[in-house]
């Protein structure tokens, strides 16, 4: 579907990435004449209007087609041609789809409230206009990111989060620990990015001939074309399909933008950056790209179990090393940087088990109470700071806030009743969607425990996360103030709480639209609407599974809803009708029987909501819920056993005795920073250091730099001595070179004749050479058929050809009178020739 | 038999010439003298008129004359100025070394 609308020649999808830029080039370089009412202002407006355009798009033309075919609600708008370059053709194309709609409107209203929540955060900050200009540019990247039709003009975005996150967390680069924070957390950036590269370079490779003319490496190409379809599962090295390698190489890309093992180191350290930052950061940009991106690409991974399993089980081992890490924190921040980076292992897991709208579903969830989480940190520490902290981040400081702060203390209750996956706020409906996913999942090829297995690591992790949620919120909120500031503290300005309040509604009421199927119980549509939204974007079908392996009741060849049936009539199944292609859109879980009726439907083995869910019984349904319910429950209660009133003495017992070397781990990361310094950060420095003695010491400083100067000393000396002056010692050089120059001139210049024979008459003409010396033009004399005769005279003569044989040619010096004598053969003569006879 | 008094050829001419030539040459490397510098290079210019003019007859050609004539004005013309400039130069100093004239060097 194509929407002209334009406005100023450029496609209104353009001005939704161009307003945050506009906004960032107008503060970042004529900020420091603005005043700080007119820096936000823009900055602010930018945003708003980007809001704006996303949400009259979305729910304008795009929810339009969508009512009237889901699988057109796509508005591209390619801006130009970006790159053309052999079979490479990109443009710079913007895409609007049910996916990216949900980012963008993600995106830019909850970065809309961190632009309100920062004017009264950083009210003080003399570098005002600069910060507001960053998260305008953060903005935009971020948009790019999502809007994007191609890899490489998501890469843009991709590498512009990258950008912009190292200028916010470094904000405050006075303070050397937060710039090398910033350097961190670029640096380990750079080296997903990096595998990301590859990843999409080895796609190109793979498609390049399929997309020769046309965009290359666009998303819809790449998901739709049946060519490349098929590309996907071929096989490369070590067995494994093309789609397992660019897939694994895509989400270690991830892996690095969205903080999973083993590049996460950053995501920590990357609260000393403003809290404002850290709230866009860890809530609506950045580490959801990765997310996105493997949504995204859910055709390429849909295409591989490998893949899959490796984004499953790195999205499992994080989220349990991470809410690990959280226990033992005491910076306000840092429980809920850890905290992110637990919520992204448990979008990884849902996505690595094929249940793509689940990791979109708790992105948008988490996006809106880890946003109002982090700005309610910053309402904390902003009230502290200004009541005197010296360590405003510090727990250990707080206690009792809840009389101080009202309004942050019921939007953090909130938050983290959500978080925790407390019926029935968000994080309850999105949790348990992944949990469900994870039980009844069985990809082709994977054990059919791998599920249950993801299941219950994800129960552990949510049991943790209620905990150390809820550990934090105690120890900020409850029982007594523990130092003088927390008893001092005031409510902040309400440019903070109205961000607060309205996210503390949304993190209530967002997991609404994503309510799991039950029999009997018939909410309204809106209820599913985030999986029939999410339906047409993300695979619905596991690409080409390898035959034997797949688990379908009856055998493969049983997919044909009809042969299903015969077998097994009452087998769930997944009705997708015929005269659709498999996968396009199926039509919600029933029997084999009941598909069967229809005919040439087919039962697909299919990871869609609708399907998965309801193969599990309502009870199963039911029973998951409840435990995941409970789980929060206990982890919440366990929060209030131990630090209801403040830190309670247990836990000092434990931590001084049997914990103690467990609560090491945690509070040292499990010594990841410290692992990484001796495998990698040492031996890269010693290496650096050896380079730079051996390459910029000694190599370009003594041999490149100095050699260079002594060599042009050396000949300077040298000439310093011609170059003394004396006129007449410059004649020397004159006089000698000249007498040179004359000597090579007639070296071995001998005189000679040059001939050439008319190709087409019967003619020769034959010109002397008179050669060097003195012997310049004397007379010439010619004998043409060597009988010793003088047959001609002059420097250029033409004989006839008859006439012609071996010729010797004299030359006479007209000054000394010498004669020279040439003789070369010119016509080759035999005597019986017919030529030799006159 | 050849009488060396009126059997003389192009190349006694060309070989006095080139003498000659080359006597200017060393004058005007070795002598320090500006006004010996100076007749040097006249005899550098004559040498080179001589041989202009040897071969102007050996070919029989007019222009080779006319050459000459022009390097004549052109010598004369240089050799006053030259010479007016060493007097100029000796009146000031006293003195027409060119080694000593160094004021102009750097």
């Amino acid at each position: 579907m194509d929407i002209s609308i334009k406005f100023w020649g450029l496609p209104l999808l353009a001005w939704i990435v161009l307003l945050p830029t506009i906004g960032a080039t107008a503060n970042l370089v004529f900020g420091r004449w603005l005043s700080r009412g007119a820096v936000y202002t823009i900055a602010i407006a930018a945003v708003a209007a980007a809001a704006g355009i996303a949400a009259y798009l979305v729910f304008g033309p795009l929810l339009t087609a969508f009512k009237q075919a889901p699988a057109t609600a796509v508005i591209d708008q390619p801006v130009y041609t970006w790159i053309e370059v052999g079979k490479l053709k990109l443009d710079l194309v913007f895409r609007l789809d049910t996916l990216s709609a949900v980012m963008i409107l993600i995106v830019t209203f909850v970065g809309l409230l961190i632009h309100i929540y920062s004017t009264g955060y950083m009210a003080s900050d003399p570098r005002y206009a600069a910060f507001f200009g960053y998260l305008n540019l953060f903005m935009a990247a971020m948009l790019v990111l999502v809007l994007a039709g191609n890899m490489p003009v998501m890469f843009i975005g991709w590498e512009g989060v990258g950008l912009c996150s190292f200028l916010l967390i470094g904000f405050w680069y006075e303070n050397e620990s937060y710039a090398t924070a910033g350097r961190k957390a670029f640096v380990v950036n750079r080296i997903g990015d990096f595998s990301f590269l590859l990843g999409m370079f080895l796609l190109f490779w793979a498609t390049k001939d399929y997309t020769a003319g046309s965009n290359a490496l666009d998303f819809r190409e790449l998901a739709g074309n049946s060519q490349i379809q098929s590309t996907y599962v071929t096989s490369l090295w070590g067995g494994e399909r093309l789609a397992a390698w660019a897939g694994i190489f895509l989400f270690i890309g991830a892996c690095g933008k969205s903080a999973q093992i083993p590049l996460f180191v950053w995501l920590p350290d990357a609260m000393a950056g403003p809290t404002p930052v850290s709230a866009l950061i860890h809530a609506a940009t950045m580490v959801t790209a990765g997310v996105y991106m493997v949504v995204r690409l859910s055709f390429l991974y849909a295409s591989s179990t490998t893949a899959l399993a490796v984004v499953a089980a790195i999205g499992l081992v994080t989220s349990l090393a991470a809410a690990f890490m959280a226990f033992a924190q005491t910076d306000l921040k840092k429980v809920l940087a850890y905290s992110t980076v637990s919520q992204l292992g448990f979008m990884f897991v849902a996505a690595g088990t094929g249940n793509w709208v689940a990791a979109i579903f708790h992105l948008g969830t988490h996006a809106f109470f880890k946003a109002c989480l982090f700005l309610g940190a910053g309402s904390v520490m902003h009230a502290m700071e200004h009541a005197g902290s010296h360590a405003p981040g510090d727990i250990m400081q707080m206690g009792g806030l809840r009389k101080r702060l009202p309004i942050t203390r019921a939007t953090f209750m909130v938050s983290c009743l959500a978080i925790a996956g407390i019926f029935p706020f968000a994080g309850f409906f999105s949790k348990d969607e992944i949990l469900g996913g994870a039980w009844s999942v069985e990809p082709p090829g994977w054990p059919w425990w791998t599920g249950k297995v993801f299941w219950a690591g994800l129960l552990i992790a949510a049991l943790g996360t209620a905990f150390y949620m809820w550990r934090l919120y105690f120890l900020v909120f409850g029982g007594e103030a523990r130092s003088k500031p927390a008893g001092e503290a005031h409510e902040s300005p309400p440019a903070m709480t109205g961000p607060l309040i309205v996210l503390a509604f949304l993190a209530t009421i967002a997991g609404f639209i994503g309510l799991p199927h039950l029999k009997g119980v018939h909410p309204p549509a809106i209820t599913h609407g985030l999986a029939t939204w999410l339906e047409p974007v993300v695979s619905n079908e596991w690409n080409d599974p390898p035959p034997k392996e797949a688990k379908i009741a009856g055998g493969p060849e049983s997919r044909l809803a009809s042969d299903l049936a015969k077998k097994a009539p009452d087998a769930p199944c997944c009705c997708v009708p015929g005269d659709q292609a498999p996968g396009a859109s199926a039509e919600g879980a029933t029997t084999a029987k009941q598909c069967a009726q229809k005919p040439g439907a087919m039962c697909a083995l299919s990871p869609t909501k609708h399907c998965v869910l309801e193969e599990t019984s309502d009870g199963t349904t039911y029973l998951l819920m409840l435990i995941a319910f409970s789980i929060g429950g206990l982890g919440i209660l366990l929060a209030w056993l131990f630090y209801a009133r403040g830190p309670s003495k247990t836990v000092d017992r434990l931590v001084a005795g049997p914990l103690g070397p467990v609560y090491e781990a945690s509070k040292h990361k499990l010594w990841f920073d410290e692992v990484y310094d001796q495998i990698i950060v040492r031996p890269f420095k010693i290496a650096a250091r050896g380079l730079f003695e051996i390459v910029d010491r000694f190599v370009i400083d003594t041999v490149a730099v100095n050699g260079t100067a002594f060599v042009i000393g050396l000949f300077g000396r040298i000439a310093r001595w011609v170059q003394n002056g004396q006129v007449q010692r410059y004649l020397v050089g004159i006089v000698i070179g000249a007498a040179l120059v004359f000597l090579v001139a007639q070296w071995e210049h001998k005189a000679t004749f040059e001939y050439e024979i008319d190709p087409s008459g019967n003619t020769v003409r034959l010109v002397a050479d008179p050669g060097g010396g003195l012997s310049t033009l004397g007379k010439v004399e010619w004998d043409l058929d060597s009988d010793g005769r003088i047959d001609a005279v002059g420097p250029e003569i033409t004989a006839r050809r008859g006439d012609v044989g071996t010729v010797t040619m004299w030359i006479e010096d007209p000054i000394s009178r010498k004669r020279i004598s040439v003789t070369r053969v010119v016509i080759e003569k035999t005597p019986d020739s017919p030529e030799g006879s006159k | 038999m050849s009488n060396i008094l009126f059997d003389v050829g192009y190349e006694h001419f060309l070989v006095l010439a080139a003498v000659l030539f080359l006597i200017g040459v060393g004058g005007v490397l070795v002598r320090r003298n500006a006004l010996i510098i100076l007749m040097s290079v006249e005899l550098m210019l004559n040498a080179a008129n001589m041989t202009v003019l040897t071969f102007a007859r050996m070919w029989g050609d007019i222009s080779g004359h006319t050459f000459a004539l022009m390097v004549i004005a052109v010598a004369a013309a240089e050799a006053s100025v030259g010479l007016a400039i060493v007097v100029a130069v000796f009146r000031g100093r006293r003195n027409v070394d060119v080694d000593r004239l160094t004021t102009l060097r750097h």
